[in-house]
């Protein structure tokens, strides 16, 4: 089964993100399909390349980018959420004439038609939230 | 041969202005206008707050977006759900909610708002394909 | 099939239970994850609420949420069944939809 994953709460301070890391990794041993991960309000800020995290905590984002590379996921960083919060990647910081980027290379940065199109391709859309 | 519609329904339980989920939402579901779908909306809990009439920001500095859900008609999203039981929880009634309408195949002016009881709504969302919630 | 909800907050700081608990129709599914887990246990002031629905809904809490919070099974209200985050992919695939009460 397909299915695509909405997260819209930041790192550490829900966990949110957690709970979908945690699903995700269940489905795809389950032999299911992620179809897509979309990152939405603060959800984006799980796309930071800049967090230091404690050693002795987990490190979200870090963690993403690992299951994102082993399954090759479609991590997908909303660009009007991520930009109203200050998260660019490269391409974009240089369009806006910002001097830095922050969006980890794992993820994607792209428009909210991909969330709607995420629902419509998988069998499910499941929304990890406050 | 395109694909298949599915029913997409997004449902509004948090109060707009004191988050960001209301306005953001409604980003969603304006886009979502451009994929042939079968869009409604639900207005629930505190999400009938987002509705109100009369919203003013010009002191708060807050963006208003409320004239927003009026444009949704223009966007053939006319299915705008309002639980009887969130509204009369609140002490408001129909009055307190936006004029909001949608002109049919014939142009003539119809209502997009539909009040719906707590168990009609349950009902609702069970028919759907998607559900997304704030 | 019938739907799958779910809720994450605690229900004596959110209503996002109750809005769940009174929205959800017979046969469905509940599912508490996060904070929310904390409604399962016994003697709060919403098991009474939780064991109505238990009689006409299936109402699950995930374990893990629960163990992280200091519980287990056994503080649960009897009825509400456990599951691992393997069992809550299993929910989300047998059931036709999923809301999760935000």
């Amino acid at each position: 089964m397909k299915f695509t994953l909405l997260i819209n709460e930041g790192p550490y301070q829900h966990q949110a993100s957690d709970t979908a890391y945690q699903f995700a990794k269940a489905a795809l041993e389950k032999g299911h399909e992620i179809y897509r991960v979309f990152f939405y309000n603060d959800g984006v800020n799980n796309a930071t390349r800049l967090a230091i995290p404690p050693q002795d905590d987990r490190n979200i984002t870090e963690n993403w980018a690992a299951l994102g590379k082993e399954h090759e996921l479609d991590m997908v960083v909303c660009i009007a959420a991520a930009q109203r919060r200050g998260m660019l990647d490269a391409d974009e910081a240089g369009r806006q004439g910002k001097d830095a980027d922050n969006i980890h290379p794992a993820f994607r940065i792209s428009g909210l038609g991909q969330l709607v199109e995420g629902g419509i391709q998988a069998d499910r859309l499941l929304t990890f939230g406050d | 041969m395109s694909e298949s519609i599915k029913k997409f329904m997004f449902v509004n339980t948090k109060a707009p202005y004191g988050t960001v989920y209301a306005l953001e939402s409604l980003e969603v579901v304006l886009i979502s206008a451009a994929f042939d779908q079968d869009v409604s909306l639900v207005f629930c809990d505190d999400g009938v707050f987002q509705i109100s009439n009369n919203q003013n920001t010009e002191a708060s500095g807050m963006k208003n977006f409320s004239n927003a859900y009026k444009a949704l008609g223009d966007y053939d999203i006319n299915k705008l759900y309002v639980e009887k039981e969130s509204l009369e929880e609140r002490g408001l009634t129909l009055d307190n909610i936006m004029d909001l309408t949608y002109e049919d195949e014939d142009w003539a002016e119809k209502p997009s708002i539909k009040l719906v009881t707590r168990a009609e709504l349950a009902d609702l969302m069970d028919e759907q394909d998607v559900v997304i919630s704030s | 099939m019938a739907m799958l909800h779910t809720v994450n907050k605690s229900p004596f700081e959110r209503n996002s239970l109750n809005s769940c608990l009174t929205k959800s129709k017979e046969g469905s599914s509940i599912l508490l994850i996060e904070d929310a887990v904390v409604g399962a246990l016994k003697g709060t002031k919403v098991a009474d609420d939780l064991t109505a629905a238990i009689a006409n809904k299936n109402v699950y809490v995930l374990g893990s949420d629960l163990n992280t919070r200091g519980f287990t099974e056994a503080d649960i209200l009897d009825g509400i069944k456990t599951v691992d985050y393997a069992g809550f992919v299993d929910l989300v695939a047998e059931h036709s939809n999923v809301q999760s009460w935000l």
